[in-house]
């Protein structure tokens, strides 16, 4: 839950000039004395919060750890209070702790959401969650001595984690939830790509190329839509919580799948196809067991190929946030000179795609 | 006109003081942003020393590929190349097609992010 250098951890999924949030809920004090308020209310009389610290930064949202009296609590929270989702694609906090408490449910491991916010409340949407102990940061997971283990077995926790997720009734669930399956997004992707009006070469042929060989569609199911390291956390024995399913929507489960082998969420190791530290056929043994659907890793290319491409355009979202003169951060002049890998990354996919 | 200190060094200054004084000085996001800027004028530098080389060898491949455009600029070039991917006249399987794109793509991603991992996988 911590920004990663280099990578942001949020991005806006509608064009940046569509998306300015106003913040509603200026005053500190008066978020503090609603922390406070919250705080012995949920935990009971005695409980009083002792210290609050700000997880997230950016335009993300607001991740807050609370503690006092013994208890700990994280707060995830609109940014400055406010009750608009942040994108077209996001689905705002209310439906996203009733998912998280779904999930809970079919057995994914996520953080237990005991306390939805309300007016009576008095600090904008969000929710409260328990402290899950473990490290979000890729680097570290990918890297780090204490995470081998882990790393040997975490594709297989994956392939479980999505299976469960995968397998829930969606009859149930909020309606607040998207339809976007392949087809859509590419057109989706496409009409963001084509309003910059900056012609690139290897997008163009992406686009043609995944139109020309789109695969059947499956059964719709809920997808998570942000299903990599980052969003989930680790310990030395594995996956302990899949966390931000704000961009969750109904759609086919090869898009998860899919998107956590984008090169991009291999954080430096490509020869690791799952999120740099594993291999495809680890998780796909462990979801088509658990699902019973026989799903191949030949099906997961051409959704990696559209994955690469959603995070190009991402990335080209990102930058028009800075030439537009919306944020004239450094950061997001910078990411305009990220958008050359996802092409270098979609040329190395035809490539084999065609060999 | 002179050229001492030239475009580069100056650039190359303004990065050792990010570095060496102001960022050191910094603290929280803007310790982050320190070293975005950092590796911006990186980026700058190597598109300083490249592009010379790389924009030129990217345009001949264009009027190689697209055949008689020789008044067009390389943007505009770009912009042919893109309309005949999009009208289906050029696929993977155009000859060339592929080959251009990844030399072009190699270029601009060892000006823009040198270490990264799909670079390598390209030139392997």
């Amino acid at each position: 839950m911590v920004p990663q250098p280099g990578l942001p951890h949020r991005y806006s999924l509608a064009l940046p000039s569509l998306t300015l949030i106003v913040a509603k809920m200026g005053s500190k004090s008066e978020f503090e004395t609603g922390l406070q308020a919250l705080f012995t209310r949920v935990f009971g009389q005695g409980h009083s919060l002792a210290t609050f610290k700000r997880l997230s930064g950016g335009a993300s949202q607001e991740t807050w750890a609370l503690a006092g009296s013994g208890k700990s609590t994280i707060l995830r929270r609109a940014p400055g209070g406010g009750s608009e989702a942040r994108s077209s694609a996001a689905i705002g906090l209310p439906a996203e702790a009733k998912l998280i408490q779904a999930a809970a449910k079919a057995g994914v491991p996520v953080p237990d959401v005991f306390h939805v916010l309300d007016d009576k409340d008095g600090i904008g949407d969000g929710f409260l969650m328990s402290h899950v102990l473990g490290e979000t940061i890729a680097r570290p997971i990918l890297r780090n001595h204490e995470f081998e283990t882990a790393r040997s077995i975490l594709s297989g926790h994956c392939g479980l984690a999505l299976s469960a997720i995968h397998s829930i009734p969606t009859q149930a669930l909020p309606p607040e939830l998207q339809v976007s399956d392949g087809l859509s997004q590419i057109e989706k992707y496409e009409t963001i790509y084509r309003a910059f009006n900056a012609p690139r070469p290897v997008f163009e042929l992406t686009l043609q190329w995944l139109k020309a060989n789109a695969p059947a569609p499956r059964l719709n199911v809920l997808v998570h839509g942000d299903f990599r390291l980052g969003n989930l956390m680790v310990d030395e024995t594995g996956l302990v919580a899949v966390l931000d399913w704000e961009l969750a929507h109904l759609g086919d489960p090869r898009e998860d799948i899919a998107w956590l082998c984008v090169n991009s969420w291999r954080f430096g190791q490509s020869q690791n196809r799952v999120g740099g530290f594993g291999q495809l056929d680890d998780l796909l043994t462990a979801y088509n067991q658990h699902t019973g659907s026989a799903i191949t890793a030949g099906e997961i290319d051409w959704w990696e190929m559209l994955g690469s491409l959603k995070w190009g355009i991402m990335c080209m979202i990102m930058y028009e946030a800075f030439r537009s003169g919306a944020d004239a951060s450094v950061e997001r002049a910078a990411i305009g000179r990220r958008v050359s890998e996802t092409e270098i990354d979609l040329i190395n996919l035809l490539e084999i795609a065609h060999a | 006109m002179h050229d001492q200190p030239s475009v580069a060094e100056l650039v190359q200054a303004v990065k050792n003081f990010i570095d060496e004084t102001a960022g050191p000085n910094l603290t929280g996001h803007a310790t982050f942003h320190a070293r975005v800027a950092s590796n911006v004028l990186s980026t700058v530098l190597r598109d300083l020393e490249q592009r010379p080389q790389s924009e030129p060898a990217e345009r001949a491949r264009l009027l190689d590929l697209l055949g008689d455009e020789a008044d067009q600029s390389t943007a505009a070039l770009n912009e042919t190349l893109s309309a005949r991917i999009k009208a289906g006249e050029m696929t993977p399987e155009t000859p060339g097609l592929l080959s251009h794109l990844k030399a072009t793509t190699i270029a601009q991603v060892e000006i823009d992010q040198p270490r990264y991992s799909g670079l390598k996988t390209a030139k392997s």
